[in-house]
């Protein structure tokens, strides 16, 4: 019995707290067409993520209910998610490894004969759901090999051999590059036609614009509102998202360029699986001059960062700091040399979760002089440098003894942050997506931060996958794709958004003479 | 201190308590099992320990060796390292230091700090071996340092076997120490020895080294985020390896200091166990060397109640690995007790926003 | 010397690697399983000898060999699910729920063992069983060749059997598809529907069998008693073996047979004059330099990778350096 209902799916007032306190969601109402593309738009960080894990059972929401085709239901677990017809397509892959592409599409439901595990159906299976939906794969070949394009079409297989209906896709361009974009789209619009619904998250807007039917935004972890894509233009949707308008709130004096502080010099790098991530990368930056780095993840950022840090060697090429090379250094004896680090993951390499907060604050400068009494940390001064850096950064914690894993996302990026900003002596500062994922008031207080660094007469290397940021930010900007620098603008007045984004998808790319000025 | 930090100070107690009673609960309920005089057994078991004033000692003796691994392995801990090696260091030391009491002709006085000198170096060699496999060649530490106990065990019994066997002695054991190396007893009516000074200063030791000294910095950041540790510049290989040097140092030390306070001729049939008691005294004081004389007071209370009762009943002493291993168990359940922290922690703040709410 | 070398070129030696490797090829199978679902167990040891004292008494009270067999399994698996439960439910340190296991194990045994027979030595007191010696028609009779092949310990052949069963499990039925799965990437099977608990407590469960095994050969065939600590750190080295044979059941097997042979040869030498302690240090210094030649040949094969990458890399350079 066919009921009737205007949605397939529909969720109403969520609010989900996480167990920090963090109101991920405040009172959301979602509600999907059948048969639409449609999009989930916001920040980071503004719920869209959550949003979903509670839709695929992965998060209990506090309040809120959910329908589907018109029935309410209860989403314990993504194995009921899954017997309703929802399916997720996750931002990290859900996928083995070490197991084949039909290994991994019939998990947890097995074929079997006898007792033992029948691969050939399996087999059968993966191309039988393959041709039907037109996405080819080989179902014999590992995980590990496949490109990440393929991976993802094997997570989307996954769900449709499941007998889903509703679709759920995490930010699927964020790892894709252009083509594989391009063609995962006409697999999406493939999908509709056959009558599936697909909920598309993103915060890319010409992407938004390109395929959705209807969107709803985020801000927040409040719904600000859903509307039919056609009825709205980019500039429209950017104002939603970000409440205000998108003026430049930072007062930035222009940059008055000195020497050159850091020089990098036709780098290379071949990553473990013997690719190559960096082609003959050469640039510099001078004193008092931010240079951004713009660029789809993955494509080379992280390299950069951790070599000029010392934290992965240099294969090929000269890393230059004030003149003197880095090469063979250890982290300390560079940092020694002036050049502070912010990573991109902070967790795992920006902070120590289980110590406190003064703890974090002297990890790189505990050995000197100031901080002990002999081989005794002079408590004293640590305490007050930590107090000064906290108020100077207001950091909102319980002392400097509160250990870090009770910070907001934001505090404790701040925290990093205090630390390499007062790093000294402080000649470079390599800042690695520092606002990823914080709070508007934590990001705008480190990119002051940065200005005022740069002001003070340090190199910045500001790498962000944010363009709003770097256009902020930056004073000149290098781009790059495939691990190439593809452009460079001297100053970013003329730079579009949308002129920036071609070149970091290639679709644009300079001259070797254009590029050649970044390295002047 | 903040309030999130009193709390777990707190629930650490009160789950430590709790394991124990619950320890004590199943001990009950087996002595009853085996016993024809259950209450008796108990009794004697509870409460043997504060019966003689020998007995008392006995309980100071038995927390001496503990002092030594038990510090030894929260410093290894704490850096992460998971090494077992204290068992084997422990008794290599004793044996090494039984060499250096017997053979070395130094005047008293000297004599007993060159035996542990010379012992904690052979103890710290003994756990260098898995710290050197664990950082150059990959090897689990848990592994190697427990294949390495039974190195050190055999190794030191051929010694003790062969070219230091007493066969006057009549069984499997050395020739008699040198007066002027054996440690001076302190009280009479108990064997307390000179042994308990350096238990002391090595709790202290380890207390400054770990919450005050820079090294103790850099081995805490090492353990908690080994990744943190080399972005931040930190020799992560070099602390490791000196922090579990330190450890075996402390653990053949401590062999030494027992052979010296306690024996006369080094007499072991096989490894004492002290190593992995060392590892059960830090779990129970939260790897912190302070607590280590606390813990330490527990296992060694423990051993001497379960030795009265044997002695005295028909229950066998092993009752205290029993009731060790249920302590160790619980006390490291993360959720144990979990669920009650919480809703504290969580009252607390909710107390917190409506202090800040009000102003 | 001599005698040495004639004894490890005769068909005694081959039948003493077997009956030597016996328990640590059943042990290493259980380790092997545990590890998969991305567990690291070291309670191994006292699961080994739980089952060494669970099968005596068994077998001993009721006079029934399989009685004993399922007393025997009972107390391992006992000890596995003490683990599961404090390590995937109560979220415990793995390793020091291990090291309590193993004391626990270690002391527990010997009460039980006092509680029984008033004895906190050994089981000699009683009558307990063993495993029959299974001689095959027909291949006995081949010179050489018989000899190898028949007569051994019926958990001998078990052992060896256990490999292909445990490969079978592994690579060929759903469930160690899963337990391979949820080792690799426990968010990707929870994502599916299957628990990544439950199939851990699945592969505890069976090591638990294995194990239990292992550790009523060492009471019920290596020797006929139970003993205080008699499985001597057996339970590590059959972790070992599987440390250096990685995931697969082939290498970790042939890894346990090596240290059942160091064991074997230590034995041989007992002919000529060697201190008796060395020979009973062999088989753990023999897992140590394992591990050593191991680790070193990792080391090796990743300069060997830095060194390409390098020249790898200095080529692009050159190359870019021809073009500008």
């Amino acid at each position: 019995m066919e009921q009737e209902y205007e949605y397939v799916l529909s969720m109403q007032n969520i609010t989900k707290i996480y167990k920090d306190g963090f109101v991920a969601n405040k009172n959301i109402d979602f509600s999907v067409r059948k048969g639409d593309i449609h999009g989930l738009v916001g920040e980071n960080g503004a719920g869209k993520s959550t949003l979903m894990k509670v839709l695929f059972g992965q998060e209990p929401p506090e309040t809120g209910k959910i329908f589907f085709k018109g029935q309410e239901v209860s989403i314990g677990s993504p194995l009921a998610a899954l017997k309703l017809g929802i399916g997720m397509v996750h931002q990290h892959f859900m996928l083995v490894p070490s197991l084949t592409v039909a290994e991994n599409m019939v998990f947890g439901m097995e074929p079997t004969k006898g007792g033992i595990f029948n691969y050939k159906e399996a087999v059968r299976l993966t191309e039988e759901v393959a041709r039907k939906y037109g996405l080819p794969i080989d179902p014999n070949m590992k995980i590990r090999d496949l490109y990440v394009g393929q991976k993802q079409r094997v997570e989307i297989l996954k769900m449709l051999l499941r007998n889903v209906e509703v679709l759920i896709l995490d930010e699927p361009t964020a790892v894709l590059t252009p083509q594989e974009t391009e063609e995962l789209f006409v697999q999406l619009v493939k999908l509709k036609e056959q009558g599936y619904t697909i909920i598309f998250i993103s915060h890319k807007l010409n992407e938004i614009k390109q395929i959705c039917d209807r969107l709803t935004v985020l801000r927040d972890g409040c719904s600000i509102q859903t509307v039919d894509v056609d009825s709205v233009t980019e500039q429209d949707i950017s104002q939603m998202m970000v409440g205000r308008n998108a003026v430049n709130s930072i007062v930035k004096t222009p940059p008055k360029p000195g020497n050159v502080k850091l020089r990098v010099e036709r780098l290379n790098y071949f990553n473990s699986f013997g690719k190559q991530v960096l082609k003959n990368v050469s640039f510099r930056v001078r004193s008092g001059e931010i240079l951004g780095v713009a660029g789809i993840e993955g494509n080379g950022q992280r390299e950069i960062s951790e070599m000029i840090s010392g934290i992965d060697s240099i294969q090929s090429g000269e890393i230059l700091v004030n003149g003197d090379s880095v090469k063979g250094k250890s982290v300390r004896e560079i940092r020694e040399m002036g050049v502070a680090h912010i990573s991109e993951d902070r967790m795992t390499y920006g902070a120590a979760a289980e110590a406190s907060i003064e703890q974090n604050l002297i990890s790189d400068r505990f050995y000197k002089k100031e901080y002990q009494h002999g081989q005794i940390l002079n408590k004293k001064v640590i305490q007050s440098r930590a107090k000064e850096l906290i108020q100077s950064f207001t950091i909102k914690c319980d002392g400097g003894e509160a250990p870090v894993k009770t910070l907001s996302g934001g505090n404790i990026q701040k925290v990093v942050a205090a630390r390499e900003f007062s790093q000294a002596p402080h000649h470079v500062m390599v800042a690695n997506q520092p606002t990823r994922g914080i709070d508007v008031g934590a990001s705008e207080l480190i990119r002051e931060k940065l200005i005022a660094l740069r002001d003070a007469g340090s190199a910045v290397l500001l790498i962000s996958a944010d363009m709003g940021e770097l256009r902020e930010v930056s004073d000149s900007l290098i781009v790059l794709c495939n691990g190439r620098i593809v452009a460079y603008f001297e100053t970013l007045d003329q730079l579009s958004e949308n002129e920036l984004g071609e070149y970091m998808l290639g679709l644009k790319e300079q001259t070797p003479e254009e590029i050649a000025r970044c390295c002047k | 201190m903040n309030k999130t930090k009193k709390i777990e100070a707190l629930f650490f107690v009160i789950r430590d308590i709790c394991a124990i009673g619950i320890a004590l609960l199943i001990s009950l309920a087996l002595i009853f099992a085996v016993s024809q005089d259950g209450w008796g057994a108990f009794r004697l078991f509870i409460l043997g320990p504060l019966q003689t004033v020998s007995r008392m000692g006995y309980i100071v003796e038995k927390m001496i060796p503990l002092m030594f691994t038990g510090v030894g392995v929260c410093l290894m801990v704490r850096c992460g390292q998971m090494n077992m090696s204290s068992e084997g260091a422990f008794y290599l030391g004793g044996v090494a230091c039984a060499a250096a009491a017997i053979y070395l002709p130094l005047p008293a006085g000297v004599h007993p700090l060159v035996c542990m000198i010379f012992a904690g170096v052979v103890g710290a060699l003994a756990c260098s071996v898995t710290a050197v496999l664990h950082t150059k060649f990959h090897a689990l530490t848990i592994v190697t340092s427990l294949m390495m106990n039974y190195i050190c065990l055999y190794i030191g019994q051929y010694f003790i076997n062969h070219p230091m066997w007493d066969v006057a002695s009549g069984y499997q054991a050395s020739y008699k120490y040198t007066e002027s190396a054996l440690l001076p007893r302190l009280f009479s009516r108990t064997n307390i020895h000179a042994g308990l000074f350096f238990a002391i200063a090595v709790v202290i030791f380890g207390h400054i080294l770990l919450e005050k000294s820079t090294f103790g910095y850099r081995i805490k950041m090492v353990g908690t985020n080994p990744r943190f540790a080399k972005y931040s510049g930190i020799n992560v290989t070099a602390t490791i390896i000196i922090c579990e040097l330190i450890g075996g140092f402390l653990a053949g030390f401590g062999g030494a200091v027992e052979q010296l306070g306690m024996y006369k001729r080094f007499e072991y049939s096989g490894l004492s166990g002290h190593g992995f008691d060392g590892v059960m005294i830090a779990v129970i004081a939260g790897n912190n060397p302070k607590y280590i004389p606390l813990a330490a007071l527990f296992l060694a209370y423990v051993r001497v109640g379960a030795e009265a009762m044997a002695r005295m009943s028909d229950v066998p002493p092993e009752l205290v690995s029993i009731v060790q291993s249920v302590v160790i168990m619980l006390v490291v359940a993360e959720k144990f007790l979990a669920g009650w922290k919480h809703r504290v922690i969580a009252k607390e703040s909710m107390k917190d926003l409506a202090l800040t709410e009000v102003k | 010397m001599e005698s040495v070398l004639g004894y490890i070129f005769s068909v005694e030696f081959i039948v003493a690697i077997l009956r030597m490797s016996t328990p640590l090829i059943l042990c290493s199978m259980g380790v092997l399983l545990v590890r998969n679902s991305g567990v690291v167990c070291i309670a191994f040891e006292s699961m080994m000898l739980a089952a060494a004292l669970g099968g005596v008494l068994g077998s001993a009270y009721s006079q029934n060999l399989v009685v004993g067999l399922l007393c025997g399994i009972a107390m391992s698996v006992v000890f596995a699910m003490l683990f599961g439960f404090f390590v995937l439910v109560l979220k415990a340190n793995n390793m020091l729920v291990s090291l309590a296991l193993n004391t626990l194990g270690s002391g527990g045994t010997v009460f039980i063992l006092f509680a029984f027979t008033g004895d906190r030595g050994s089981s000699t007191s009683l009558q307990s069983l063993q495993f029959p010696v299974i001689n095959i028609p027909v291949i006995e009779d081949i010179p050489i060749l018989g000899s190898i092949l028949s007569g051994h310990n019926l958990l001998t052949y078990v052992a060896i059997l256990s490999v292909p069963v445990v490969y079978i499990i592994l690579m060929k039925t759903p469930l160690g598809l899963r337990i391979r799965a949820v080792g690799e990437n426990e968010n990707a099977a929870e994502s599916l529907g299957t628990s990544a608990m439950k199939t851990r407590f699945i592969a505890l469960f069976i090591a638990g069998i294995f194990a239990g095994l292992a550790g009523m050969y060492m009471s019920m065939a290596y020797v006929v008693a139970f003993t205080r600590d008699m499985i001597a750190g057996r339970g590590f080295i059959a972790i070992a073996a599987q440390n250096l044979g990685g995931f697969m059941p082939v290498p970790t097997f042939i890894w346990a047979l090596v240290f059942g042979a160091s064991n074997a040869i230590a034995n041989a030498f007992q002919a000529i004059q060697m201190p008796p302690e060395f020979l009973q240090m062999f088989p753990y210094v023999a897992t140590v330099v394992g591990l050593l030649l191991v680790g070193m040949n990792i080391n090796h094969q990743e300069k060997k990778k830095t060194q390409e990458i390098e020249k790898k890399s200095r080529l692009a350079d050159a190359a870019h350096g021809g073009n500008g």
